[in-house]
């Protein structure tokens, strides 16, 4: 049977388990405990079965699936794996908050693909290698840059994965009802199947499992709302009028007299705190307690409108001076960044040829596109449902969805005025995570509903987490230990300390979620600035300039990396401020830094000797998927050679 | 592909970087200026029910990537074609 047969028939049954469950649903009143744990079960078990099919020893398979990955479904994989927690539940939140502003996500991690495709994929793929510290050994000689690559790799890595597995949790804890601390390590476990057994070839099949499942589950909520509302199946469509609507609906709010009321409550809480913080002789501790009530009681006093007479809510208004700076700041970061990432640029290595390579940049973004291009209208539809369905409600009759949602403590209703109903204001916002999973509840969908978009964002969260995993254990044990420390290893040992190093890394990664430290969601935009600034100028300018060599790429990679990481630093916690840029948009200033870098420290010292400069050059036109005769390292025999 | 001459090496180098260029131009333009500075501007303009400037941030200039990219694919293979490069891999 051809793969797409199978991923066909595989796509209409879980269609098919889909619409079953409904239907027991409405007949039966299956319970939505009973519909979150048979949607769990279910996706894990088909990761798991994968898993166990796929599983193999030979390297080339465990590093690279064989090199044998069609273009089509490599862009699924490549979707599903750089789709993360961050896109499925946070992304349509952030939109539905920050309106204009938050466009700098969607823009920033679809155009990220064309910088991929023309400067880094193809090339990448010809030269062939399994990692990008491999790229970066071979291109630029020793193992110095080498080095410098897995500690670039690890720390982006590792923060994008512990993002990944507190999503994890955050679904399994509210849709199973299982301690989030339990809930980390179960989800964990259908990741763990797949990459330990069958390295990158496993997870590449899950991973394209995965994309089905999370595309199918973020479209149908939207196209069926769209479909309710306007009698058009096409969110992406309907959804401007709903912005127009939702624009009215915020100026009639911000006129309401108790909704006035309420914020000038909310003002008074803000200026009291404020005046406390400036009377001084305060613990630190309470300033910043102070400090965080004020911010939220500024935010709620202003949200949405912030006068009664705009005529165009802050949704839709175009941010200019600085926060223009910002916007197409973080815009920036979010490309470098995502042509940087280690995880995404390795999933280029696996297709069978240079062709196939560019072809499947072009699937990926497609396959990408399909749920970015949905998450604007998600958002509207978001906001929309809950002008409508909580603003005006009774204190005392507060719909479902609010009381189940209350103990994952992302948002909180409270009658400031104590009038007894719902107003705008009274609705605090902790962390729009909510948003996606809640939506179907919020607008008073079937739960089957719900317990799909929990499927899906456990998908996004789980193949991410696969990518990742998988990723850091290379860098440690193919990387590290084989390439560094002791060439000589045989195959049988390499494998076995990659799947140690998979588990342990996995443990450590849900023992650091279980404390749910708030950096966290930072961290991971931090993520992209470092990759931004560290791998993708060594690597553009690896391919693209013969000329760059060791020093320049190590000096560059490093000052990079330093700029960035003090501006971070700097500006996050010490009031360092250049142009009054975002933190997370650090690396607009260590990526010029890092090209600049590589090219001077380059044209100073020697030129890099030529047979390298030759494997630069052949690496401009293709041929039979390998830059050289043989392996471009000269170590990594097929099974056996050993 | 070892026959290419030095010269049919240069041409199918420069193509190359001369669509890369184009590419990364429309690029720029979309993200930067019309999704970014002129959107404010834009936005005085309606498309579908959708202030401008708003929509090519948040729809266009995705589907301006997409399309950008899968012209960059298609173009490039037959280019190696043209050359006679065919990989075997």
């Amino acid at each position: 049977m051809s793969l797409a047969k199978i991923f066909g028939l595989y796509t209409i049954c879980f269609l098919g388990v889909t619409i079953l469950i409904g239907i027991a649903e409405q007949l039966f009143g299956l319970s939505p405990q009973w519909i979150g744990w048979i949607f769990m079960a279910l996706s894990l078990g088909i990761y798991v079965v994968i898993g166990i099919i796929t599983r193999t020893s030979n390297p080339d398979q465990y590093y690279v699936a064989g090199r044998g990955v069609p273009a089509v479904f490599n862009g699924m994989a490549t979707g599903s794996d750089w789709m993360s927690a961050a896109s499925f539940i946070s992304m349509a939140g952030a939109l539905s908050a920050q309106g204009f502003a938050g466009l700098a996500y969607v823009m920033g991690w679809t155009g990220g693909y064309l910088l991929l495709a023309v400067f880094l994929g193809p090339y990448l793929r010809q030269f062939g290698a399994y990692t990008i510290p491999d790229f970066l050994g071979a291109r630029y000689g020793g193992h110095f840059a080498r080095i410098i690559g897995v500690v670039a790799a690890i720390a982006c890595s590792f923060t994008y994965l512990i993002a990944q597995v507190t999503g994890v949790g955050l679904i399994v804890s509210r849709f199973i009802g299982l301690p989030f601390q339990i809930g980390v390590f179960v989800g964990l476990i259908g990741v763990l199947f797949c990459s330990v057994l069958g390295g990158m070839k496993s997870v590449t099949w899950t991973q394209v499992a995965q994309y089905i499942i999370l595309i199918v589950s973020y479209l149908v909520p939207v196209v069926y709302l769209s479909y309710q509302l306007f009698a058009i199946p096409v969110p992406e469509l309907t959804y401007g009028r709903l912005l127009q609507t939702n624009n009215t609906k915020a100026i009639e709010i911000t006129r309401d007299a108790k909704e006035k009321e309420t914020r000038a409550l909310w003002k008074k809480d803000a200026d009291d705190a404020n005046a406390k913080i400036k009377m001084g002789n305060l613990s630190d501790a309470e300033v910043d307690k102070l400090k965080a009530a004020s911010k939220t009681a500024t935010q709620q006093a202003t949200a949405p409108a912030a006068s009664d007479d705009a005529t165009v809510g802050r949704y839709l208004t175009v941010p200019s001076g600085v926060g223009m700076w910002n916007f197409l700041a973080l815009t920036f970061c979010l490309m470098v960044g995502t042509a940087g990432l280690p995880h995404i640029l390795t999933r280029y290595y696996t297709t069978p040829s240079v062709r196939e390579a560019r072809t499947s940049v072009a699937w990926s973004l497609f396959f990408i596109f399909l749920l970015y291009f949905t998450a604007p209208a998600y958002a509207a539809f978001a906001r929309f449902t809950i002008y409508a369905k909580l603003v005006g409600t009774k204190i005392a009759e507060l719909p479902r969805w609010i009381t189940l949602w209350q103990p994952a403590a992302l948002f909180d209703v409270v009658d400031k005025n104590g009038d007894g109903i719902v107003q705008w204001a009274d609705f605090v916002v902790k962390s729009t995570d909510f948003v996606v999973l809640s939506m179907p509840e919020v607008a008073g969908l079937p739960f089957v509903i719900t317990g799909l978009v929990m499927a899906g964002g456990l998908a996004a969260a789980l193949s991410t987490a696969d990518g990742l995993l998988l990723t850091i254990a290379n860098a440690f044990s193919h990387d590290l230990y084989y390439n560094v420390i002791d060439p000589t290893a045989s195959l049988t040992k390499r494998l076995t300390i990659t799947k140690i190093l998979l588990v342990v890394t996995a443990l450590v990664a849900a023992w650091v979620a279980t404390f749910r430290v708030a950096i966290i969601v930072e961290l991971v935009a931090w993520a992209f600035s470092l990759a931004g600034a560290s791998f993708f100028p060594a690597l553009v300018m690896g391919i693209w300039w013969k000329r760059a060599n060791k020093v320049g790429a190590c000096a560059g990679m490093i000052a990079g990396l330093a700029v960035t990481t003090y501006y971070m630093i700097g500006s996050r916690f010490y009031g360092v401020s250049w142009f009054g840029t975002q933190t997370i948009a650090s690396a607009s200033f260590g990526l010029p830094v890092g090209f600049i870098t590589i090219w001077i420290v380059s044209l100073m010292t020697e030129a890099p000797p030529q047979q390298v400069q030759d494997l630069v050059a052949s690496v401009r036109y293709p041929k039979s998927g390998q830059a050289v005769t043989g392996d471009p390292l000269g170590r990594d025999m097929p099974v056996g050679a050993h | 592909m070892a026959d290419l001459t030095e010269e049919q090496k240069k041409s199918y180098w420069q193509y190359n970087v001369t669509l890369t260029t184009i590419l990364l131009i429309i690029w720029f333009v979309v993200t930067y200026l019309i999704s970014g500075l002129w959107a404010g501007w834009l936005n005085q303009f309606s498309f579908l029910g959708f202030p401008l400037g708003y929509y090519m941030a948040a729809q266009g200039s995705l589907a301006i990537f997409v399309i950008e990219i899968a012209v960059y694919a298609n173009l490039m293979n037959k280019h190696d074609l043209k050359y006679g490069i065919k990989e075997e891999g």
